[in-house]
Parts: structure tokens; C-alpha cells; sequence
């Protein structure tokens, strides 16, 4: 038996291939979007804080216009620095994260062959509009994350991000009293447009902040693993 | 020849990494040395004939079989600035990775595990249009053509510039392409007889200096 | 009745003097290509390219070789710009030079302005091919029309080549004639002086020097034990300074 044969006569991964060239597991990818200004980038920061010490992580951001999102998370040294890679996106965040997502496939392939093994990589995507959605060749799951100052009727409004993502998140529950947003609303018109699909509720400054999402990406990683 | 398959790969929606990439125009945009439609056709013109006959012409080599680490060695030669060197093998991965899945080939795998961080991307256009059924002329054709088309299509994000401008551009240069693209596929085919030193090598040096300039910038909307 | 131009060759060979100098057992040259060996500093040869006559002119052919054998260093300059000018005879002129240094060797060719006048038809090619360990700095200027004045036609063909493996191969096409876009935004954008420096130093190693960017110049690390310095600027006066500023800051 050669074991490595495999590892020198297979070319790179095409895609969402389960399996790295070597025959290993890769990471499972998470994709997290959402209009500007909703929490995408505190979420991923409080996720890295949540997991990094039980799982080898990494992420990678799709700013619209810097590495800012990636030198947020630097600066608040949520992960070490080679563990997040910024790809630039041509001023259109959802073309990179949907339409052409082969820059960030080579983000995410080149995190596992210089940092890996890792068991979870964060594709964040620059804040967009509400149809901006995760290719199934990127990601094996998404997280849509809005917030309640954004405007309550956005989940009533739908859209394929509100609709289809595998985790809905209603941020910044907090400032509901003084944006005048009714959360009670925002449930029932989420599970009307998601029927059985989850939606968390949350706030990054009180109460659980992240637990609730952090325990949804267990569960998630769980079924990948199994 | 399928001409279905040049289309395809001469189309910008065709998911192999070119929407990130402006060939030099958000730089010269913020130097000032493209504000508007008669500037970018100029640009576009430059490029054409420097950048555009450079890539025409290792993509028809390509074709015509040229072995891809000599041309791959050709192009980091003519390529001077490392910021356009990592951008030319960034997008022949890309361009890879779309085309093993469209054009399922053993040369393309071949050439995927030979270069696994990507070949300069003509050098691989060129292989991946054989792949596809394509002849040099195609391949040359959809090099300069791509090497003006991502610079239009950028300028009118950065500068807001009407869409309609943009088009009449390309459309104006649309003979000068041609004729470029035809002196590629003379340079390809010499390249057999000669080796790669017969290659075009035009330069230009604001599109190397602009590319180690944005290379240089925190901010930027395009990764070349 | 047709004119043809001048032919001029020039030759220099350099090589270690066995005592830390640098012989000239060759230096040859000619009407328009005339040498002159001039005082060297430590163990460097130098010699001045002296230009007997203004030119190279429409249809002249000029061929200058130097050869910088193991353990020599050469520096070579010249005495004064060079000016491309119309001739009697049709057709473009030629101007090759062709250089070779050979392991441990080091040349500086550091010729004046090439000055491309109105007119005038010039192509230019310079190709350089180095052994393991050599050393080079070598700097092409090329200013386009004297003052107030249209360029000529100018092409300029750069080729480096260290162990058997070309490391730059570049050629630029300007003033009538050449293909269209040369002065525009992607090319030389107006600007009237163009120049590069190659250097070579083996402690550089495969991109070890940082690219560092100024105001039209850039420093580019080449895909061996070499930089290019790429500049272009409104006239020659200022391209020489940024062309200095650069090799000062490679040290």
C-alpha cells in the first residue's frame, strides 16, 4: 500500500468535496451575511471567543471596500493572525460569496494547508442587502444575522436571506425598546416566512450574547463529524 | 471548435475569480489618469497592446502546446511587479478550478497538481481552451479581450461611469482586439519553432508601478 | 542612389589581474563607439563610452559587447547622452548591446540618456547574462524628444538572464508609429522620461528585498537574486533622481 499515493496524483479540491485531496475531513464552513451593520463581524469575533479554546478555527472576511472586518478581529485578537484571511471582492460582496466564489474557496483551502487541521472556518460576507446569499459550493451552512434597529418588518419583508438561511439571527435585542421594535412581531412574521427553521434571538452586550449561536455551531459541527 | 465553449469562457458571469481584478484601473483612477470614458478607452488601448499581447500570446503558445512551465517562466519574466505576478496566479487557479469543472480533463489535472497556488492565468487560459475544444485563436482572442473587458467593467464601479460608455469603448476597440489577438497567435506559433524568448514581451510601466502603488493601500475595492 | 549607415562595434573584456585588480585585455572601439579607459577605485576597471560622433542615425547599426569574466568588476558610463536622430538612409537603426558576466564577476552599466528625437527610428536591444554570484547595476534612461520636441520612434528590449534562466524580459514601444495606447493612461501617461535599474546582488536570494514605492517609481523584487527598479517621470532630470533615491535605498 502506498498511503500517499493519493496525496501525489490528486489535483486540488473542485469544490465543496467533503474531503480534502489527502482523503482527510476538511473543516466545516460556516457562512455568516447580513445587511450592513447588523453584528456579522461582533458575532464572528464573540464565536471565535466562544469556541477557539474547544475547536481549531479560522475565518475568512468579504469586506465590500477594506480588510476591516479583518483588522477588527485582528485588533481585538480574537484568533491569531494567520487564522484570518481577507479576500477582496471587487465592490460586489454577494458576486464573491455566490456567483464566483472561487477566491474564496482558495481562502478557505489555503487556511486548512497552512494552519490546519481546523475544525471550523467563518466565512464572513461584507454587509449586503437582503438577497445576498451563501453558495452551497462555500458553505455548508449559513447564519443570516440582522438586528432589530435595521427595522422590525424585515423579517415580514423575507427575502432569500431572512428566508433560506440555516440560522436566522435577530440582533441587538437590546436597543428594541429605543428603536421602537417590537420583538414579539419580528418572531412571528420570522417563523412564518422560515416555518421550521431556528431564529435566535440575541444581544452581544447582555444576557447569553453569543451561547445561543455558539451552541447552534456545535450542533451543527456535530452532524458534519458524524 | 464549439463556439459555445468560447462564450462561456469569455464571459464574465464564467466563476473564475476575474470580477475581483480592475487590470490597473483603480489605480490610474485614483492617480487621476482615468476620469472618464475617452480616458478609459486610452487605458484600454494601452493595455491591448502591452499587457493584452503579452497574455494573447502565451494563452495561443498554450494551445499550440508550448510546454506550460516554460511559458509559466516567460510570463514571471515579463511580469516584473510581484503584486501583478501573485494576481496573474491567483486567477489561474480560479480559472483552473471553473474550467476542471466545466472541461473535466487529465491535462487539467495534471497541470492543477504541477502548479497547486496557480500558473500565470494566460498560461492557463491557453490550456484550459485546448481543454475545451478551442484553437489558438480563441485562446487569444479571450486574453485580450478579458484584458480590456475587466478594466471596463471595473470603471464603471469606481467612476459610476455610464454603462453604455463602457460598452461603446469596448465596442470601438473591438477591431484593434482582433488585430492583437491575430499578432498573438503569429507570436504563439513562433514560440513553437523559437521557444518562449520569441514572445512579446510589451511593458508598461504605470500598470507595474500602479500595481505596486494599490498593492500598498489599506483601503482598495479590487485585488489588482 | 541609397545611403547605407554606419556599422560600429565596440568590445571590452574584463578580467582579473590575479592581484585584486581588474585588466582590460580587450577594449576595442570605433568612430561613434569610441573607448577610453579611465581611474578605477579598489579592484574596478572603468571605462567611458565616447561618442566621436552624434548618432545612431536612421539605418546605423551599432554592437557593443562587454564581457566581465570570473572575479573581475567593470564599471562602464558614458560621456555623454546619447541622441537617436533622423538619417539619409531609410529604415530604423539598431543599437545592441550584449553583456556577460560570469560568476563572482560584477559590472555597472551606467550609461547616459538615450535621447529619442523627433524624427529618429531606434531599436534598442540590451541582453544581459549572468553566471552564479554575479553582481550587476545597470541603468537604461530613455527621454523622449529633446526639449519642446516630438519624441522619435523608440523601441527598447531588456532581457536579463542569470544561470541559464531569463529573470526579465521587457520591451517597451513608444513615440509614432508604435502602437497606440503608449502615451495613455496604462503606459507612460504623458510623462517623458522612462528608466529602469537592474540589480542583481546574490544576497538578495528568490524575493528577499521588500518592494518599497514612491511617486511613479517602483522597487520590484524579481523571481531571483534581483530588483527592478521601474520609474517614469515628466523629464530626465527628474527620472535621474528617482532612479538615484532608489538604488540608495537598496543600500
Amino acid at each position: 500500500m502506498h498511503l500517499d499515493h493519493t496525496h501525489d496524483t490528486t489535483p486540488a479540491a473542485l469544490g465543496a468535496d467533503a474531503r480534502r485531496p489527502d482523503g482527510a475531513r476538511r473543516a466545516l464552513r460556516i457562512g455568516l451575511g447580513g445587511p450592513v451593520g447588523s453584528g456579522k463581524t461582533a458575532t464572528v469575533a464573540a464565536l471565535c471567543r466562544a469556541l477557539r479554546e474547544e475547536l481549531s478555527l479560522a475565518v475568512v472576511t468579504n469586506d465590500i471596500y477594506t480588510c476591516e472586518d479583518a483588522e477588527f478581529l485582528l485588533r481585538e485578537a480574537v484568533l491569531p493572525p494567520e487564522r484570518i484571511t481577507a479576500v477582496e471582492t471587487g465592490a460586489c460582496p454577494h458576486t464573491a460569496i455566490r456567483d464566483d466564489i472561487s477566491a474564496n474557496l482558495e481562502a478557505v483551502e489555503d487556511l486548512e494547508d497552512e494552519v490546519g487541521p481546523l475544525d471550523l472556518i467563518l466565512v464572513e460576507s461584507g454587509g449586503d442587502n437582503l438577497t445576498a446569499t451563501f453558495s452551497k459550493g462555500l458553505v455548508d451552512a449559513q447564519i443570516f444575522v440582522i438586528d432589530v434597529a435595521g427595522g422590525d418588518d424585515i423579517p415580514r419583508k423575507g427575502g432569500p436571506g431572512v428566508t433560506t438561511a440555516d440560522l436566522l439571527v435577530v440582533n441587538k435585542t437590546d436597543l428594541a425598546p429605543y428603536v421602537g421594535s417590537d420583538l414579539d412581531r419580528m418572531a412571528a412574521d420570522a417563523k412564518a416566512q422560515r416555518a421550521e427553521l431556528p431564529v435566535v434571538f440575541q444581544s452581544l452586550r447582555t444576557g447569553s450574547g453569543v451561547q445561543d449561536v455558539a451552541a447552534w455551531v456545535r450542533a451543527q459541527l456535530a452532524a458534519w463529524t458524524a | 471548435m464549439s463556439r459555445a465553449a468560447l462564450l462561456m469562457l469569455a464571459d464574465g458571469r464564467f466563476p473564475a475569480g476575474g470580477h475581483a481584478h480592475s487590470g490597473g484601473a483603480e489605480a490610474a483612477v485614483k492617480a487621476g489618469r482615468i476620469t472618464g470614458a475617452a480616458d478609459l478607452e486610452e487605458f484600454c488601448r494601452g493595455r491591448l497592446h502591452t499587457a493584452g499581447l503579452v497574455a494573447a500570446s502565451l494563452a495561443a503558445a498554450a494551445v499550440l502546446r508550448v510546454p506550460v512551465r516554460e511559458l509559466d517562466a516567460a510570463a514571471d519574466a515579463r511580469t516584473p511587479s510581484p503584486a501583478l505576478r501573485v494576481a496573474a496566479r491567483k486567477l489561474g487557479r480560479q480559472l483552473m478550478r471553473a474550467a476542471r469543472a466545466a472541461w473535466p480533463s487529465q491535462e487539467l489535472d495534471a497541470v492543477a497538481r504541477e502548479f497547486p497556488k496557480g500558473a500565470h492565468q494566460p498560461v492557463v487560459l491557453g490550456v484550459v481552451a485546448r481543454a475545451a475544444g478551442l484553437g489558438a485563436s480563441d485562446a487569444a482572442h479571450c486574453a485580450v479581450y478579458e484584458s480590456v473587458s475587466g478594466a471596463a467593467g471595473a470603471v464603471v464601479r469606481l467612476l459610476s461611469l455610464d454603462p453604455f460608455d463602457a460598452s461603446g469603448v469596448l465596442a470601438r476597440l473591438a477591431p484593434e482586439v482582433d488585430r492583437v489577438a491575430d499578432l498573438a497567435v503569429e507570436a504563439g506559433r513562433g514560440a513553437v519553432v523559437e521557444g518562449v524568448g520569441a514572445l512579446p514581451a510589451a511593458s508598461a510601466p504605470l500598470l507595474e508601478i500602479g500595481a505596486e502603488v494599490h498593492a500598498g493601500w489599506g483601503v482598495r475595492l479590487f485585488a489588482s | 542612389m541609397t545611403v547605407s549607415g554606419v556599422r560600429a562595434s565596440a568590445r571590452i573584456v574584463a578580467r582579473a589581474d590575479g592581484r585584486g585588480g581588474t585588466a582590460l585585455p580587450v577594449l576595442e572601439g570605433e568612430g561613434p563607439l569610441a573607448l577610453r579607459r579611465t581611474r578605477g577605485s579598489g579592484g574596478e576597471a572603468r571605462v567611458m563610452l565616447v561618442g566621436a560622433m552624434s548618432g545612431p542615425l536612421g539605418g546605423d547599426e551599432f554592437a557593443v559587447r562587454a564581457a566581465v569574466e570570473s572575479g573581475a568588476r567593470l564599471r562602464v558610463g558614458s560621456a555623454a547622452a546619447t541622441i537617436a536622430l533622423p538619417g539619409q538612409s531609410k529604415g530604423a537603426a539598431r543599437y545592441d548591446v550584449r553583456l556577460d558576466v560570469a560568476d563572482g564577476a560584477e559590472l555597472h552599466w551606467m550609461p547616459e540618456q538615450l535621447i529619442s528625437a523627433q524624427g529618429s527610428d531606434l531599436y534598442v536591444t540590451t541582453r544581459v547574462v549572468l553566471g552564479t554570484g554575479a553582481r550587476l547595476v545597470l541603468r537604461e534612461e530613455q527621454v523622449l524628444g529633446r526639449a519642446d520636441e516630438q519624441p522619435g520612434r523608440l523601441t527598447s528590449r531588456l532581457t536579463v538572464c542569470i544561470e541559464g534562466r531569463t529573470l526579465l524580459d521587457q520591451e517597451l514601444s513608444c513615440g509614432p508609429g508604435a502602437p497606440s495606447g503608449w502615451d495613455g493612461p496604462a503606459v507612460l501617461g504623458g510623462c517623458r522620461a522612462v528608466g529602469q535599474l537592474v540589480v542583481v546582488r546574490p544576497e538578495f536570494g528568490a524575493g528577499a528585498v521588500a518592494g518599497a514605492v514612491g511617486e511613479g517609481v517602483a522597487i520590484m523584487p524579481l523571481g531571483g537574486p534581483a530588483v527592478l527598479v521601474s520609474a517614469v517621470a515628466a523629464d530626465g532630470l527628474r527620472l535621474r533622481r528617482a532612479l538615484d533615491e532608489a538604488l540608495a535605498c537598496l543600500g
